[in-house]
């Protein structure tokens, strides 16, 4: 096959390439640059010139070097096989490349996203004479024990179509036909696997209100600051506040059915911690490894920087793509700031006017087109799917006044804060309840409040507030020490602290604690709230405080997120129970 | 398609050999060249002086009109006439040989004692190539470091990148050596390399380093790779890089366990912004390329342990902070790609405390994995974090302590005032040549702990308590 050359390179300069002599190529053109055939995307064009910008080390590039055109934009591909694999930033499968190239990422090498030798067992869903049209489900596969995965018409070709030949069930490669459709005399060829470029989003029929909050079972985040499924999130912190704990944690216990995690720029052993863990972590929802709903996008920060800008994209393809097939799906980007900060390595070489901190103007646009293709979804063949973004920010210093976590800020409806000093004192989440916020609380409290018989809403509110009381004693103690606070006040310290360790802090390596439950985190909480009540009262009737701090019932709310098994809530009731008769009996002392 | 592809490779041996007389310009370490042949991004280039003094530099841009080669020893005696430059046709490559450890070298790999090198058992590109993902294998053997704080809550694993965050005048360089010459797996007799690489420093530092390795006998097992203070500055961007490719031969093909140590990271980082500035390039914070995160990346990234392979690369470098902000852009970037940081922290230093570090901010990423039944012991996840919880009170209390006076503070805040002191003078301060086994590093933790009530502690199991706590 003759390759189409569609210009020379004029000059280098890290991944930037200026190319001359361009004749017919595309703008936004995957192209394959000198005989290393590395792989780079054309984002420039003008009279005879364009840039490209090159996903892999260009050492030994030099001017007059062919580059090579392929016609298409930068794209995945998509279909059966997808699950489980690790990808880089444009989804080359980092496994098979291994085999291939060795320890080492070699410049140069290629191999398919999906696998051609694999075959999977197609079981139609349509018939001859069926009309299909875009994004209608032509049949399904088991790609994992936990993944129907839907066989789709794409969304582009036609607009309707009558199915002319079907595949019988049976094994299939993902490049072999299973349907031919005919649409006004034209015959179309379908395989189980299509193609998407990675900046397009991909069509829906309808954007649908946000109602069903995307449980973790991580206490601070579901009870305090939740997030809907399809909604967005950003976490900030500085080094060390653990946001890519977090966002492990989230991966692992969260109810999406597809998990998509990019490792954007971030540490190689990060991206080995997971692929060593996850197949062996089983999902209490269904028995089954988390391998089985993971995806990983693995372009660790001494990877290519511009692949690192594609990473991003090419998550959020994927994820878009089982969407469309019904599922919810999560993404979970680690870390958006290493994207940003591609972005401006990029800019920078391409010598663009820069805009803040040397970021380019085009940052908050481009921030914004990302988070915008989250959501729930009415998907073009009327089933429902959302896709929700969780992603982790970078900034400076720990400052939140950097423009990339501002501009994520506007664009976001959810505010995970992380701490600092909570992570000195290892209170992990560490998730800081002032500054954080969720604008989804009045989106899901319909479903909690359902959960929860009608609870939810009033003691979320209740403990809020007594948090925000306790900011403003905490001043009066750091003045004069807390022997000054009446024991009704000092009660307010007792029971935040009490919260804070019992509740808001979460041991992600312990096997209990490590995730809850609906009913346990309810449980919990409300608890926790009755020891308040009940505490209060005791305390009006002349009850010291001293007193109630030593009862041993207190030590089992202290310690109930170890010792209380998810599947046994119960006991949170006897908890309970021996609370009221504890304060009861120390009331009775004192009431006399 | 096959023979014009073999064309171009023999066009370029055969251009490769060629030198071009004359300068364009010459701006600090930057030499500009035009005319030439289509020359590749990143090749090495050999600069000849009109004295007949070989230069070593590398390819920065490239296009048709001119080639930007940045020399690594300086320009300094450089006319503009007088200049040849030859074109390798290559990247920078490092000559690796098993027999370097022992020697001194400078940045380029190159002997700086001025005997000859033995022949190189393998020709790398310095640059290296990144680590497939799948690939690595998690580390999480313990490196028995025999210093308490770090053994006990700052725990370093084999394979990790830990860096120092010091100041000036700090004894990060003592804790360096001491780590260096007490470092041990348990269990395993295999000492380990040591890969020095000295960016910037002071002959005196270069001293201490070799001084102290001599003295505990393991200089035939050192290489080092220096770069001091007076050797051109641009020279400090190739150190790490040549030395990183030392450890990797050793690690991967040797199998051999390497710990290298990196001082002073702030130098090479200045280095960095010079070459920046001197390109016109377009600036991120003070005055950094923006590019100081990949730059930093591809140096720590080359530490780990590869699946199937004996050897592990275990990185320590050292950064003093300016003006002790860990804010400043090179501890903060530094922080966001090691696993996990060591914060020394001045107002312990000036109280006498060695090794004076600051365990809030010190964290240890990899440290989860490798520490617990089997590894160290089993109460020591627990332990160190509780350490942590209570010490983090102790702030609090100490601030309380400073407005309303200690005699105003409750029985329990003084037991924490208590527990502070002795965490700091009897854990956490050891002596210079003291080498701590994890066990007593844990008995002291809990004899700390001992000083506050049992219900205070609330991050460790009631067996626990009852098998360590003695009040």
């Amino acid at each position: 096959m003759q390759e189409r050359i569609v210009g020379q390179v004029k000059r280098v300069n890290g991944p930037v390439i200026t190319v001359k002599g361009i004749t017919d190529a595309m703008m936004m053109e995957l192209v394959n640059v000198g005989e290393q055939r590395l792989v780079g995307e054309l984002v420039k064009l003008s009279g005879t010139e364009a840039i490209v910008q090159v996903y892999e080390d260009t050492t030994g590039i030099s001017p007059n070097d062919n580059v090579y055109g392929t016609g298409m934009p930068l794209s995945v591909e998509l279909g059966p096989g997808i699950i489980g694999t690790i990808y880089d930033g444009i989804q080359r499968p980092l496994e098979t490349l291994r085999n291939v190239g060795g320890d080492y990422i070699q410049r140069g090498i290629n191999r398919p996203s999906l696998s051609r030798e694999n075959s999977w067992m197609f079981e139609p869903l349509v018939t001859v004479g069926d009309e299909v049209t875009p994004g209608s489900i032509l049949g399904q596969v088991v790609e994992t024990e936990r993944v129907l995965h839907k066989i789709l018409v794409p969304p582009t070709l036609f607009t309707k179509g009558t199915i002319v030949e079907i595949a019988p069930k049976g094994s299939y490669s993902v490049d072999r036909t299973i349907a031919i459709v005919e649409y006004e005399g034209q015959t179309f060829q379908l395989t189980m696997m299509q193609r998407w470029p990675i900046r397009v989003p991909r069509p829906v029929r309808e954007r649908l209100a946000l109602h069903t909050p995307l449980i973790t079972g991580q206490r601070v985040i579901d009870m305090m600051f939740p997030l809907a499924k399809g909604g967005t999130v950003a976490i900030p912190g500085g080094f060390g506040t653990g946001k890519t704990m977090t966002q492990h944690a989230i991966a692992r216990w969260c109810d999406a059915d597809i998990i998509v995690y990019i490792g954007c720029g971030e540490r190689g052993n990060e991206m080995t911690d997971v692929l060593r863990e996850f197949p062996r972590l089983i999902d209490p929802r269904t028995g089954r490894s988390l391998m089985e709903r993971t995806v990983l996008i693995a372009n660790t920060s001494n990877m290519p920087v511009s692949a690192r800008e594609a990473s991003i994209y090419t998550g959020i393809t994927l994820a878009e793509y089982y969407r469309d097939q019904g599922f919810h799906v999560a993404i979970m980007a680690d870390s958006t700031s290493r994207w940003a900060e591609a972005l401006r390595e990029l800019s920078g070489r391409m010598e663009e006017m820069p805009a803040e901190e040397g970021f380019p103007a085009y940052l908050p646009t481009r921030i914004a087109e990302f988070y915008e293709r989250a959501g729930y979804m009415k998907v073009l063949n009327n089933q429902e799917g959302s896709v929700s973004v969780i992603g982790a920010v970078s900034p400076p210093g720990g400052d939140f006044s950097e423009p990339v976590t501002q501009h994520t800020r506007r664009f976001v409806r959810c505010f995970w804060a992380l701490d600092r000093s909570l992570a000195s004192a290892r209170h992990y989440p560490a998730i800081g309840w002032l500054e954080s916020y969720s604008e989804y609380v009045n989106d899901v409290a319909a479903w909690w409040d359902e959960h929860s018989d009608g609870s939810w809403r009033e003691s979320r509110s209740q403990i809020m507030d007594l948090l925000q009381r306790e900011v403003r004693l905490q001043q009066i103690v750091k003045l004069v020490g807390p022997d000054a606070l009446p024991d009704s006040q000092n009660f307010i310290l007792e029971v935040c602290s009490l919260f804070k360790n019992a509740f808001l802090q979460q041991n992600a390596f312990d096997d209990i604690d490590r995730y809850s439950t609906v009913e346990k985190q309810i449980g919990m909480l409300q608890l926790i709230l009755s020891y308040w009540r009940l505490g209060s009262e005791a305390i009006k009737k002349g009850v010291p405080m001293v007193k109630i701090r030593r009862m041993k019932v207190v030590q089992d709310i202290a310690r109930m997120k170890f010792s209380v098994d998810n599947d046994d809530v119960g006991e949170l009731d006897r908890i309970a129970l021996r609370l009221e008769r504890s304060l009861g009996q120390l009331g009775g002392m004192y009431e006399e | 398609m096959k023979n014009s592809n073999m064309l171009t490779g023999l066009d370029r041996v055969l251009l490769s050999g060629r030198e071009y007389v004359g300068a364009d310009k010459i701006d600090g370490p930057l030499v500009f060249m035009r005319n030439t042949h289509p020359i590749g991004y990143g090749e090495l280039v050999e600069c000849i002086d009109q004295y007949g003094k070989v230069r070593t530099g590398q390819v920065l841009d490239t296009s048709d009109e001119v080639v930007v080669v940045q020399l690594f020893e300086g320009t300094s005696g450089l006319t503009l006439p007088g200049t040849k430059m030859r074109f390798i046709g290559e990247p920078l490559t490092l000559d690796v040989s098993e027999q370097m450890l022992g020697r001194v070298l400078n940045g380029l790999g190159k002997s700086r004692d001025g005997a000859m090198l033995p022949r190189g058992e393998g020709h790398r590109d310095v640059n290296g190539l990144p680590i497939n993902p799948t690939s690595r294998e998690y580390p999480r053997d313990f490196i028995q470091s025999g210093i308490s704080v770090l053994d006990g809550l700052t725990t370093l694993i084999q394979g990790q990148k830990l860096p120092i965050f010091s100041g000036n005048g700090l004894p990060h360089n003592q804790l360096a050596a001491q780590i260096a010459r007490q470092a041990k797996v348990r269990g395993a007799d295999q000492e380990f390399a040591i890969v020095f690489a000295a960016m910037g420093v002071k002959y005196d530092v270069a001293r201490f380093f070799i001084d102290s390795f001599e003295e505990s006998g393991v200089l035939s097992n050192v290489a080092l790779f220096l770069s001091l203070a007076d050797d051109p500055s641009i020279e400090r961007i190739i150190t790490p890089r040549s030395a990183l490719t030392l450890a990797e031969h050793l690690a991967f093909e040797k199998g051999k366990h390497v710990l290298v140590i990196m001082t002073d990271m702030t130098n090479y980082c200045e280095s960095l912004r010079e070459i920046s500035t001197l390109r016109g390039e377009i600036p991120s914070r003070k005055g950094y390329p923006g590019y100081l995160y990949s730059n930093l990346a591809e140096l720590y990234e080359r530490s780990g342990k590869i699946a199937g392979r004996d050897g592990s690369i275990t990185q320590l470098p050292i950064l003093t902070m300016p003006n002790d902000d860990i804010g400043h852009p090179i501890p903060d970037l530094t922080g966001y790609i090691t696993e996990g940081q060591i914060v020394f922290d001045r107002e312990m230093h000036a109280r006498g405390i060695y090794p004076p570090i600051n365990g809030l901010p010190s964290l240890s990423r990899l440290m989860k994995d490798g520490i617990g039944e089997g590894m160290t012991r089993s109460d020591h996840p627990h332990l160190a974090n509780q350490l942590f919880a209570s010490y983090s009170h102790v702030k609090d209390v100490r601030n309380l302590a400073s407005v309303i006076g200690e005699e105003e503070l409750t029985v329990l805040d003084q037991q924490y005032l208590e527990f502070g002191d002795f965490f700091e003078r009897k854990f956490v301060h050891q002596a210079f040549d003291e080498d701590r086994s994890i066990e007593l590093t844990l008995d002291i933790g809990w004899k700390a702990l001992s000083l506050l009530p049992a219900e205070e502690l609330q991050r460790v199991t009631d067996q626990e308590i009852e098998q360590h706590y003695r009040s």
